[in-house]
């Protein structure tokens, strides 16, 4: 059991590792979408399962829709210039921290102890109600921020001219089509 | 090794890869990306730790706002990079820095 864990959580670090090496877009959210399957699989294994549910349909499913619709709107493009700090100081910068953080604190967990504990439900809109609340207030908060990033600026529409009406002359010549000049709206 | 020490690796992991891509990425997506992935990792160490103490159930609500405003800051962060990419025509954050248009 336990080897299988291993292999998940290598498979979700190999993924997340790709999806900053690839150079395509595209590619990049494909693998960010392995690594939160990846991810949501170990949630289950550690005895999970609600997280493990929503982290599989939120981070592999609408996080990876709303990149490729992103990507799909503004092109896939390949910055293939140097890094602002070169590769090697940027693995010493992570790896020196990750190692020493994992040196202290890994032999220090134990294993899982089990206490009876309420439900995830009546934790969730009970004890942190007010977490669940500030959560309705941040998506109605991005929603309004996302209307307002992706709309674009208006034109001003220029009103027609009203055409004036003169009374039919005796003998006049025939009056000269009018031509209204149609201007084009962007949407 | 438990369960939860293989579990403290991945945390460990993904954060370093999360930190990586933000100090290496010039692409507005990819620092998104690279965004998700360190908050995942943030997200693991949340249920795992609830786990070692025995509230599995807190950690999973306490997660669940996390991946609330992750989506939220995935949400915006594209939607900024794609106005972006229509005023400036890149991606690049370095386009960014200079005031020009």
């Amino acid at each position: 059991m336990r080897e299988i864990e291993i292999v998940l959580v290598v498979g979700a670090l190999l993924c997340a590792l790709q999806a900053m090496r690839v150079k395509r877009l595209l590619v990049s959210a494909l693998w960010l979408a392995g690594c939160s399957a990846l991810v949501s699989v170990i949630f289950f294994a550690i005895g999970a399962h609600e997280i493990a549910v929503i982290e599989l349909s939120v981070g592999a499913g609408l996080v990876t829709v709303l990149f490729v619709l992103a990507i799909s709107i503004a092109g896939e493009e390949v910055i293939d210039i140097r890094s602002i700090i070169p590769k090697p100081i940027a693995w010493a910068l992570v790896i020196i921290p990750i190692v020493l953080l994992g040196v202290m604190v890994i032999p220090t967990i134990g294993a899982a102890s089990s206490t009876t504990e309420p439900p995830f439900a009546t934790v969730l809109w009970q004890q942190r109600g007010l977490d669940a609340l500030v959560q309705s207030g941040l998506i109605f908060a991005a929603v309004v921020g996302l209307l307002g990033l992706l709309a674009e600026a208006k034109v001003p529409v220029k009103e027609k001219q009203p055409v004036k009406s003169t009374p039919p002359q005796v003998n006049a010549p025939a009056p000269k089509p009018v031509t209204v000049a149609t201007h084009e709206v962007k949407a | 090794m438990t369960t939860l020490q293989v579990a403290a690796i991945g945390v460990l992991g993904l954060i370093g890869v999360g930190v990586y891509g933000l100090l290496i990425s010039r692409s507005l997506i990819k620092i998104v990306v690279a965004l998700q992935i360190l908050v995942k990792g943030a997200m693991l160490a949340l249920v795992a730790a609830g786990v070692a103490s025995g509230r599995t159930n807190l950690g999973q609500s306490l997660a669940v706002t996390v991946i609330v405003a992750d989506t939220v800051v995935a949400v915006i962060g594209l939607a900024l990079a794609v106005q972006v990419k229509r005023r400036l025509g890149t991606l690049d954050v370095r386009e960014l820095s200079s005031l020009k248009k």
